[in-house]
């Protein structure tokens, strides 16, 4: 057991380091220059711009050769240094990216676990019932191929603006400051509603659909036959099914909770929701290297993690994988 | 069973936590909303700093609201208000004095002196900073006693430093004075202290909020005081949330190009405009069609006459804009400086929309289609494929570029519609490898040098690091010369200043080096709901401008505030 994980553990190191390294790359490959993005956004005197130009380029260490630039850039993480942001200068990365993460995990953890746990047990009753897959498949279908955009808007029109019985637009009231108090979170779960409902709404579709289809494939798999065959009952078949076929979501779902901080991008454009998604795409239109390389790195983590949990879980659920790792020794 | 057993006990445990967690709290304090402005426009993300010296991403309000400028610019009327200064007038040619206006103070209760405005000129000696510019023609700056200061120059720019007066915010010196020069250029600044009618009060990720102050010296010197309480600016992530907000009446001024407004005014909303009918917003700057002169054909003056008169810039004003914009003038100088314009060589050079004209000016040019694809080719002979572009998700902009080129077409100039990212619209600017692009980057000012500037920036070399103007590199001495000449004209002798104007406009209107479309408005939609007293054109209303952005605060925004009544 010891020598699967040791040789897993070096992956995942290996793993990381290449996708740090392309996390670094990637930015950089953009055609521009982010220093002149800062100047545009700045609206400076031509006579002042110049000196300001080349104070930022040293400021930022982009005067360096590129090869330089890469080996600061480890030399900083190691330090724990994310860097500053450009676009939001001069506040530190790491500070903007922890205070947008509180909001990705307690709009999309809900979304995702609740959409993956009401959408297998739809999908398996789906399965179960022809008039269910009849009418719940469809919705599914439906839903899953839902724009998360267009939906969204569709929910803050009609509760927002027309029916006016829910906000739509931020995490908590304009009127209010984060404090400790009833009022607030009150507020906070008032604002999350909405956009958890868009989320909850597509990913549930997502989850019911690949349960369905695997709960189909499941029962005429030949062990499904055979224990029919043996005369076993019906429900202990779908039991055995429902396992199978609760493999894969395993995986999705450790992916989907992999990537938690890179928040849902357009739930958060729609709703003003503060999350990280909203971050990375000011942070790409901005050229912001080092918010953009934050980011990632967060992501990348996130990722390894999430696969690290999934080997974990696997040895555990599944006891096919334990006996592979017995017949290592 | 047992499972089950566990679950109610670890369900039951979690609930009395967080009961115990939350069960002393107080009911949290909220904006009272009759004492509270809510604005958005101005800020696209988390607000990061609160330093007046850097222009471009401070909060909104920093230098206006909180940090103070010597004079306000009321654009409206072209009079300088004096507000941190009493009075300021040239001594000498080349000596500025200025008194700086007693009584005020810090909003730690220090007073404001002329050593502080002294020493936020002097900064610019030590740090990047968008006055270090200034010390070029500046020469030293000599104080006398608490509140008087004279301004020597090595040559005196006047255009540019009446520009200055209502643009550099004064900064306090038993503050800033033990900042290193890193600090002062680009530190935060956080918990500003400024002269201003509002102090910092709060900071969250998707709000700046600032907090009247009680003690701002205009109370007792002029007899104005602003209304609100409150002020929370919103970071906007959408235009499409803005609206909602407004419409809603959440937000009470909105500074976003909403369109559609025509209708909006009539939906029953408690909406307001500052013109009751079209355009609906004052002009804030020009959009002109740059054109790169260093690429063929575009070189050709005769290629370019052509191409302006092809464009119909009536057409994206009702169509594109729902006429919330005006077509501009042959000049591209903006309404407020109506003055300036010389009818005389409009008449004569000035160019309109006239696609007879353009073809006629083709064909003569020697344009014509050799291989019959619908498209002229060049007097040599070789193909013309042009591409305009813009930034992408700049959606009015998108439309109107797709107008220009089907407006091209239709003459039979092969112009297409690209749309890069920002960064690659820029850089294409920035290293004049574009064809065609729309431009707008000179906002309204007290001179129409600061216009000239852009559009006749003479250090061709230096555009990509300076981002100075003059993106299709015009290069065109005698026009250089004369927009300096023009900077050096006293801003007291208009008729100086048209004579020098009217020069560079035969120029302009001659060699076309850019094509003047449209002035972009400064979009305001003002909410009724919860504030009254808004400004507008009607007689009676304050002529102020409604704008939150950088730079607008001193051009009599905050005389907005002062005028405002909650509902």
């Amino acid at each position: 057991m010891s020598k699967y994980f040791r040789r897993k553990l070096f992956i995942y190191v290996l793993t990381f380091f290449l996708a740090v390294t392309i996390d670094w790359l990637i930015p950089r490959f953009m055609p521009g220059n982010p220093i002149q993005v800062l100047i545009a956004r700045a609206n400076l005197k031509a006579e002042s711009a110049k000196v300001v130009y080349s104070y930022y380029m040293r400021a930022f260490g982009l005067d360096v050769p590129i090869w330089n630039q890469y080996a600061n850039f480890w030399n900083a993480l190691f330090h724990g240094d994310f860097g500053t942001s450009l676009w939001l200068f001069p506040q530190p990365v790491i500070k903007i990216i922890l205070r947008a993460v509180p909001y990705d995990i307690l709009l999309l953890l809900p979304a995702i676990l609740l959409s993956w746990f009401a959408g297998n047990k739809f999908g398996a009753f789906a399965a179960r019932s022809k008039w269910l897959d009849n009418t719940v498949s469809p919705l599914g279908y439906v839903l899953t191929a839902t724009p998360y955009m267009w939906l969204g808007m569709l929910l803050a029109w009609t509760f927002g603006i027309v029916l006016r019985v829910l906000p739509f637009s931020g995490a908590y009231s304009y009127a209010l400051m984060p404090t400790l108090s009833w009022i607030f979170i009150w507020s906070l779960l008032e604002h999350w509603i909405l956009p958890f409902v868009s989320l909850f709404m597509v990913m549930f579709g997502g989850w019911a659909i690949g349960m369905r289809n695997m709960i189909i494939y499941e029962l005429e798999a030949d062990y499904s036959h055979y224990l029919e065959t043996l005369g076993a009952p019906r429900r202990l078949i779908r039991r055995y099914a429902f396992r199978n076929a609760l493999l894969p979501q395993i995986t999705g779902l450790a992916l989907q909770l992999g990537v938690i901080v890179a928040g849902a991008l357009v739930t958060e454009i729609v709703f003003s929701y503060p999350g990280i998604g909203y971050l990375i795409l000011q942070a790409i239109q901005n050229h912001d290297y080092f918010l953009l390389q934050g980011c990632f790195l967060f992501v990348i983590i996130g990722v390894l993690l999430a696969n690290l949990a999934i080997d974990v879980t696997y040895v555990l659920v599944d006891p096919r994988t334990r006996t592979g790792m017995q017949g290592e020794r | 069973m047992w499972s089950r057993t566990r679950l109610v006990l670890c369900m039951l445990l979690a609930v009395s936590v967080i009961l115990g967690l939350t069960g002393g709290l107080v009911l949290g304090q909220a904006f009272p909303r009759n004492e509270t402005l809510y604005t958005g426009g101005k800020q696209w993300g988390p607000v990061s700093n609160w330093n007046p010296f850097m222009a471009g991403n401070q909060a909104m309000g920093t230098i206006g609201l909180c940090y103070e400028t010597l004079f306000l610019y009321d654009p409206l009327t072209d009079q300088f208000i004096p507000w941190l200064a009493e009075s300021g007038k040239w001594l000498s040619s080349t000596v500025y004095e200025l008194k700086v206006r007693q009584g005020v103070k810090w909003s730690d209760g220090q007073p404001l002196t002329a050593a502080d405005v002294k020493f936020t000129f002097d900064l610019g000696k030590t740090a990047a900073l968008n006055i270090t510019s200034l010390w070029d023609w500046l020469d030293n700056i000599v104080q006398v006693g608490d509140y008087y200061l004279e301004f020597h120059f090595k040559q005196a720019l006047y255009q540019e430093w009446a520009n200055n007066l209502y643009n550099i915010a004064i900064v306090p010196q038993h503050i800033w004075a033990s900042r290193n020069a890193t600090t002062v250029s680009t530190g935060a600044n956080e918990n500003p202290i400024g002269s201003g009618p509002y102090l910092f009060f709060a900071v969250d990720q998707v709000k700046m909020v600032w907090v009247r102050n009680d003690n701002w010296w205009a109370k007792t010197a002029l007899g104005k005081s602003v209304a609100p309480k409150y002020i929370v600016d919103l970071v906007n992530t959408s235009n499409e949330n803005s609206l909602g907000l407004v419409l809603q009446g959440q937000e009470d001024l909105n500074n976003n190009y909403l369109p559609g407004i025509s209708t909006l005014l009539l939906g029953g909303y408690a909406l307001h405009t500052y013109f009751p009918g079209a355009p609906y917003h004052l002009a804030a700057n020009t959009a002109w069609l740059d054109i790169n002169l260093q690429k063929k054909p575009m070189g050709d003056v005769n290629f370019r006459k052509a191409l302006a008169y092809a464009i119909n810039v009536a057409d994206i004003v009702s169509r594109d804009y729902g006429n919330m914009v005006q077509a501009a003038n042959a000049t591209g100088l903006l309404p407020t400086w109506d003055k300036y314009v010389d009818q005389a060589v409009i008449n004569s050079l000035g160019t309109s929309y006239d696609p007879v004209k353009a073809k006629q000016t083709l064909t003569a040019a020697g344009y014509k289609d050799v291989n019959g694809d619908g498209f002229v080719e060049a007097p040599d002979g070789s193909k013309i494929a042009l591409k305009i572009i813009v930034p992408n998700g700049w959606s009015d902009w998108m439309a109107a570029i797709q107008i220009i080129s089907s407006n091209a077409q239709a003459v039979g100039i092969n112009v297409q519609p690209n749309y890069p990212d920002f960064n690659g619209y820029l850089d294409a600017r920035l290293n004049g490898t574009f064809d065609l692009a729309i431009d707008n980057q000179q906002q309204i000012s007290n001179t129409p040098w600061s216009y000239y500037h852009f559009i006749f920036y003479d250090k061709l070399a230096d555009i990509p690091s300076t981002q100075g103007g003059n993106y299709g590199r015009y290069n065109n001495p005698t026009a250089f010369a004369l927009v300096s000449q023009l900077d050096k004209v006293p801003t007291s002798d208009l008729a100086g200043m048209k004579a020098v104007i009217s020069q560079i406009q035969t120029i302009q209107l001659t060699d076309l080096p850019i094509i003047p479309l449209w002035y972009n408005g400064m979009w305001a939609q003002m909410s009724t709901a919860y504030w009254t007293g808004w400004p507008s054109s009607a007689d009676g209303d304050a002529h102020y401008l409604p704008v939150t952005w950088n730079g607008y605060w001193n051009m009599t925004s905050i005389l907005m505030l002062c005028n405002l009544t909650a509902k």
